[in-house]
């Protein structure tokens, strides 16, 4: 199970590392958004994994989750749909501005020699 | 006494001159005069031989106090800052002109002050680093007081680069000494002179302590500064770049002769940049054509008689660089402001122009000339009286062999010299014909302009004839101070009968004015045109070198290339995270016990990987993109559940559905694809990159995840939840209640992107004129959904605090049903129906949220403590009306808000006429 998570945690990181790494726009935020599931999932991760152990207090149960992982990346999730929105938003002002959505260093279309 | 011009004097002149320049200046006098009263109030016990002190821990752990010593040296000091700027003060209100701040001169001028007495004052070697380092700055803002000039900003900068490097070097050195000392404070210190000298840290120590004093008092050859500095106001060259600041190398050498001095190396390296400095500095003034530069390089020149006189290790030759200070202070200080009378009043410094002025102005010429004279070392004067101290200091120089025999004759030279540069003061400006080429018809200054020279060249004129009634007590007790032991019997006495340094006195004003009278006749020194080298090129030349090197190394690294930040991030991130692995640090693993897998896990993850390389795969081709990691997120969400976090699996869940909405819309607005443009090779480096950090994560994961778990603070979560926190789900009891104030900050921070988003998009925005129909099904369906997602959503906020669910759940579940009313109906329709206004409605719940925390005050408790009580809603059941929930509204609020006003914003831009994704995008 262990190996599961973390393979599939890498899997994500490594798949939003190399979208990251695109020189357009919207690959960048698909690869943001790769980022946080496997960040989030990481962090919660770090409580380690629980079976059937939801942190909801009920008396005379124990095997609690560990709840504060649970808190952080909660804010986290909702925080990172706002960070998107936000290079959403920048992205599509950029492509109004320039008429490009690159963000390779190599200037608008205009300034862009096309071969 | 320090406090008084630090806060006063910096922030009263500015408001004063708001009424009028006169009244800022006698603001700025009255601290000055205020201080100088309780300066002298201390000094009874100080002439007595002891010294005043007093401590304030500040940083004890690193050895900084705030611990102020007021002995004989200080005094010594302090009364000259003091009192100068009592004159500097006065004589800066006629100077400036009507149109320059006079305010902000004051200000940085007291602020100036307070860092002077703060380096004579202070005990402790690190606070003196402190005000060394304030007299830099306030110093670099005074030489660029008149902003607009070229020249003034570049010599504010080049004062400010090498007095500043000198002081990191004095800071190095003073760290060494702590080290070896084990203490800073400077009087503890000069107990241990012995131990510090047998240190073998000790020559270190003593190289970058000298480093800061020699550029401070502008020592050859890192005196070039102080010529460039001239560009300041001439009240700032005589205060700061004669009297006192220059001074305060000076000052450090004698305040840490008790610790550093008396051995071989300390006199070798002391004396002999002391001489080197006098000589070359008298010479290179004489062929000065500017007057303030003629001035600066004889300060120079003055400077390196003094640190000559303290590297000697003598007591005699301690009185004489004492004496000589407060000499120099005096006639130096006097010969600038005559020089910025002479500038004010007739427009220029150029002694090539100015001849003949004694006409003019008979009263300044007259006072400049007493004072040029006590430069000169003429009898009856200050300055020969020290003079005359220093032939006899250099006649002694016996035990260093080599500089023992030059040091007679250099000295000579250099009375020589300074004779010289003396002369050519006095006959080029006030005689020597007639002035031409001025822009202003010369003419005497106002009365209490002149006032300040007069007081300070009848000082000269009164040291000079008596200086056992004037200064003789208090240059004892400062030499005594600095020396460190009792003083032998002297006297400073006008007339030692027929000796040596009488004869050598003798000589270098007959040789000087003889050079002079040969310069001028035979060699024409009008004409000379200064060439080559000079230190002051070879700095600026490093100094553009420098700039142009961090600029090319700049655009190396920052070359406007996303990808190119993001890759070195990611580079560097797996570096830091890789190394401490790398170097060994890993804990020895046990055999790691894995929890059996079932079928669904790996069934989910196999969605996962598929989702996840398809959304890679499919990345040019966005629409799929964005549905496949879509999915990547469902199976989060699913996982969430699986592993016992029902609260993320909402949450996940309808962020999931927002956020895919906003994508989807996103993308109506930008390419529908992305071609591909990067090299082969390009992306294997990047696959290599991502494989790299997708590893580096995974078996970090993994090897937590296999690892037991330590000490967390989970158990008081789960166990003060209920009792203390009111409700039963921990992870909403958390959010809310044990770290509320976390969360403020969290949805303040999701409202200012959302604001954020709108606010960049704003100007994009145009109401669509022509809504697409939307299907009637849908519609139908939409209004019937509303009312039962709203109810769902507060079902949800209201059980939050106890079951899966709370204000952040409820939020986006609220927000979804709003979006699809968009969907349904048409942007324009939806918001005349819900005539809402985001903005508005984050800004609720942020006021919510913090009210509710700041209620908790009105009990008398800290912000954000909670209450709560259990009444029981018919149909709902038990409700935990905690106030805690009233916070929770709060995050409720602004979730729905600040999702919203992100979808809309997105949704007003039209696809207007520049909006069609250009075409080069799509092909290329």
């Amino acid at each position: 199970m262990e190996l599961l998570v973390a393979s599939g945690i890498g899997l994500v990181a490594a798949c939003g590392v190399y979208l990251l790494l695109r020189g357009r726009t919207f690959p960048v935020v698909l690869g943001l958004a790769l980022l946080s599931y496997a960040v989030n999932f990481f962090i919660f991760a770090m409580g380690r994994l629980t079976l059937g152990g939801a942190p909801i207090i009920k008396p005379g149960s124990t095997g609690y989750a560990d709840p504060l992982p649970q808190a952080l990346v909660l804010t986290a999730i909702v925080i990172g749909f706002g960070m998107i929105a936000y290079v959403l938003a920048l992205a599509i002002r950029v492509c109004r501005e320039t008429g490009g959505d690159h963000v390779d260093g190599g200037g608008s279309p205009a300034e862009r020699e096309i071969p | 006494m320090v406090l008084l011009p630090l806060v006063a004097g910096v922030m009263l002149p500015p408001l004063a001159a708001r009424r009028s320049r006169t009244a800022a200046a006698w603001t700025a006098a009255a601290v000055t005069a205020a201080s100088l009263v309780v300066l002298l109030s201390q000094a009874g016990p100080v002439l007595r031989g002891g010294a005043v002190a007093a401590r304030w821990a500040w940083l004890p752990e690193l050895g900084l106090e705030l611990s102020l010593r007021l002995d004989g040296l200080a005094l010594l000091f302090a009364v000259l800052i003091l009192a100068i700027g009592l004159l500097i003060i006065l004589y800066a209100r006629y100077y400036l002109d009507a149109a320059d701040p006079i305010g902000k001169f004051y200000a940085q001028l007291m602020l100036f002050m307070a860092a002077m007495l703060g380096i004579v004052l202070a005990d402790n070697l690190l606070l003196l680093v402190f005000a060394w380092e304030l007299t830099s700055i306030s110093s670099f803002l005074l030489i660029g007081y008149w902003d607009h000039r070229a020249d003034a900003r570049q010599g504010a900068r080049m004062a400010l680069a090498v007095t500043g490097g000198g002081g990191l070097a004095m800071l190095a050195g003073f760290l060494l000494l702590g080290h070896i000392g084990g203490t800073y404070e400077i009087s503890e210190l000069a107990r241990l002179h012995d131990p510090v000298h047998e240190h073998p840290l000790y020559l270190a120590a003593l190289v970058l302590v000298l480093l800061g004093a020699f550029t401070k008092s502008a020592q050859f050859p890192l005196h070039f500064w102080l010529p460039e500095a001239m560009a300041a106001p001439t009240p700032v060259s005589a205060y700061l770049h004669s009297a006192t600041m220059v001074k305060a190398g000076v000052f450090l050498l004698m305040r840490l002769y008790p610790v550093l001095g008396g051995g071989i190396e300390f006199e070798y390296i002391v004396t002999g940049v002391g001489l080197a400095t006098l000589v070359f500095a008298a010479y290179v003034a004489i062929f000065k054509h500017d007057l303030k530069g003629l001035l600066a390089y004889s300060t120079i020149s003055h400077l390196g008689l003094i640190v000559f006189l303290i590297g000697l290790d003598s007591p005699l030759s301690t009185v004489a660089a004492v004496f000589h200070v407060v000499n120099h202070a005096t006639f130096k200080a006097s010969l600038f402001m005559a020089a910025g009378i002479i500038d004010h009043e007739c427009g220029s410094r150029d002694m090539r122009k100015l001849n003949g002025l004694w006409r003019f102005m008979p009263y300044t010429a007259t006072l400049a000339m007493i004072a040029a004279a006590a430069m000169a070392g003429v009898p009856l004067l200050n300055g020969f009286l020290s003079k005359e101290m220093f032939f006899a200091e250099a006649l002694e120089v016996e035990q260093l062999r080599l500089l023992g025999a030059v040091a007679p004759y250099a000295a000579a030279l250099g009375g020589i010299f300074s004779v010289a540069y003396s002369a050519r003061f006095v006959h080029d400006v006030f005689f020597h014909g007639e002035p031409h080429d001025l822009p202003r018809t010369p003419h005497e200054p106002p009365r209490f302009m002149r006032l300040p020279v007069l007081v300070l060249v009848a000082l000269c004129v009164a040291v000079g004839l008596a200086p056992a009634f004037t200064v003789e007590a208090i240059v004892r007790i400062a030499a005594e101070d600095s020396y460190g032991g009792p003083m032998p019997p002297y006297t400073i006495a006008l007339w030692h009968g027929f000796n040596l340094p009488l004869l050598m006195s003798a000589v270098a004003l007959g040789g000087g004015i003889l050079m002079y009278w040969l310069l001028q006749h035979q060699y024409n020194l009008h004409l000379h045109a200064p060439s080559g080298w000079t230190l002051r090129l070879l700095f600026q030349h490093t100094h553009d070198r420098g700039i142009a090197l961090a600029r090319a190394a700049t655009a190396r690294l920052a070359n406007g290339s996303l990808q190119r930040y993001l890759a070195l991030l990611a580079a560097a991130a797996l570096a830091t995270g890789a190394a401490p692995f790398l170097a060994g640090g890993r804990p020895a693993a046990a055999a790691p016990a894995y929890a059996q897998a079932d079928a669904l896990a790996l069934a989910l993850w196999l969605i996962l990987a598929a989702a996840a390389l398809g959304t890679v795969a499919a990345h040019r081709h966005r629409v799929v993109a964005v549905v496949l990691a879509a999915v990547v997120g469902l199976v989060v969400s699913l996982a969430f559940v699986y592993f016992s976090a029902p609260d993320l699996a909402l949450t996940q869940l309808s962020v999931e559905v927002v956020t895919t909405v906003l994508l989807l819309m996103a993308l109506a607005l930008l390419p529908q694809t992305s071609p591909a443009e990067s090299t082969r090779s390009r992306r294997l480096r990047d696959a290599a990159l991502a494989l790299a950090a997708g590893t580096g994560v995974a078996a970090l994961a993994h090897a937590v995840l296999t690892r037991e778990r330590g000490d967390s603070i989970a158990w008081y979560f789960l166990e003060k939840s209920v009792p203390e926190g009111g409700g039963s789900n921990a992870v909403n009891v958390i959010l809310v209640d044990f770290r509320g104030f976390d969360t403020l900050g969290e949805i303040t921070v999701l409202g200012i992107a959302a604001l954020g988003a709108a606010a960049l998009l704003a100007d994009l925005r145009v109401t669509r004129s022509a809504p697409l129909d939307p299907p009637l099904l849908l519609t139908t369906a939409a209004r019937a959904l509303l009312p039962l997602a709203v109810l769902v959503s507060v079902y949800i906020f209201l059980r939050g605090h106890n079951e899966p669910g709370g204000g952040f759940i409820a939020g986006l579940v609220t927000a979804i049903a709003l979006v699809i009313q968009y969907m349904a109906l048409g942007q324009a329709d939806a918001e005349a129906r819900l005539r809402a206004r985001y903005d508005r409605t984050i800004g609720a719940g942020l006021l919510v949220a913090a009210g509710t925390g700041m209620a908790a005050w009105l009990f008398g408790a800290p912000f954000l403590t909670s209450a709560y009580g259990h009444p029981v809603l018919p149909l709902i059941g038990e409700v935990p009306l905690a106030s805690a929930a009233a916070f929770d509204l709060g995050v409720y609020l602004t979730v729905v808000g600040a999702t919203l006003l992100a979808i809309a914003a997105v949704g007003h831009v039209t696809r207007g006429p520049g909006a069609a994704p250009p075409p080069d995008a799509q092909g290329a």
